[in-house]
């Protein structure tokens, strides 16, 4: 089977995203003084083959930790989106 | 006979030449004897080389994250066997990076704090001699030495920051810190000292004619690890 999916990269609560602070201290310059806790976000999106969602979770988590994110500064969510 | 340094290069690599040039040439001429030796990154060994050098640049485009892909070249085994065995391997500005993604050395470098490039001469702190890079050095000695990344900004969770700290593993401190690196921290190393990771670079200060010749005793002090590595396979 095919599977569509999404990896959400973020950065790890604690650790200072340059460029999300960046981005909230602009948008107070354009009247949008109500906007906080900005972070900004990577996503890779990609489809494989496997025998199940169980069977495609697992390699992605795999990708994950080899590749896809560094634990040190990264965290990533996983979710399934409709194949097209 | 010469040590041998080996450098080496990954799609994208742009110091290498400038690291050869000051491992062959360092202090003005005078002849230390070290022979650059160009590692290529499919490379499966180090060539037998006495040290081995990851120097600057943009390794595989710095896609997805600065060294991510690198990490993954057949010689990064080979680097990282070389570094087990307890030879010198020193990363230079995205080779710290890619070293750091290899998981020789703890933590990892993000955008700098500011958001900006930075390309300036740097004051660094020489915090211990137990290392690759600074055995000839002295604690305290203030170096001006280049920098030129975006991603400097040397980031690790608080437990290994204690590490770091406690078994002596910070090399060498911004004096003022350009890009909100943790600690103010320019360069670390591991356990035993033999891999050191520094995000300025020593070659571009290895000549008065480059403006500053600090990074001589950075690159003397590799020649001799190199030379004691080469006395020890002996």
């Amino acid at each position: 089977m095919r599977f569509a999916i999404r990896i959400d990269v973020t950065h790890v609560p604690g650790v200072l995203d340059p460029q999300g602070a960046t981005v909230e201290r602009a948008l107070p310059a354009l009247g949008y003084t109500n906007v906080g806790a900005v972070s900004i976000a990577k996503t890779i999106r990609l489809q494989l083959d496997a025998d199940s969602e169980a069977a495609a979770l697992a390699q992605v988590d795999e990708m994950c930790h080899k590749l896809l994110a560094n634990p040190v500064i990264e965290r990533y969510t996983v979710s399934f989106e409709e194949l097209v | 006979m010469g040590v041998k340094v080996g450098v080496v290069l990954f799609p994208g690599t742009n110091c290498e030449l400038d690291v050869q040039w000051a491992i062959e040439n360092i202090g003005g001429g005078e002849q230390l004897g070290g022979e650059a030796v160009m590692l290529w990154h499919g490379d499966a060994t180090v060539s037998g080389v006495d040290a081995v050098v990851v120097p600057g640049g943009f390794a595989h485009g710095d896609y997805l994250r600065t060294g991510a892909i690198a990490r993954f070249s057949p010689v990064m085994d080979a680097v990282a066997d070389f570094a087990a065995a307890g030879g010198p391997v020193v990363g230079i500005c995205n080779g710290f990076q890619v070293i750091t993604e290899a998981g020789l050395l703890p933590g990892a470098l993000q955008k700098n704090a500011g958001l900006t490039f930075v390309c300036d001469t740097a004051e660094l702190r020489v915090e211990t001699t137990r290392t690759a890079l600074t055995n000839l050095a002295t604690v305290g000695d203030v170096l001006r030495i280049p920098i030129n990344h975006f991603e400097g900004n040397y980031v690790c969770d608080a437990e290994t920051l204690a590490a770091l700290r406690a078994e002596d593993r910070i090399v060498v401190r911004y004096v003022d810190n350009p890009n909100g690196s943790l600690d103010d921290i320019a360069g670390i190393c591991n356990e035993a000292g033999n891999v050191v990771g520094l995000m300025p670079h020593p070659e571009r200060a290895s000549d008065l004619l480059l403006g500053s010749d600090d990074g001589v005793v950075l690159l003397r002090s590799l020649l001799a690890a190199a030379d004691e590595q080469a006395r020890t396979r002996a």
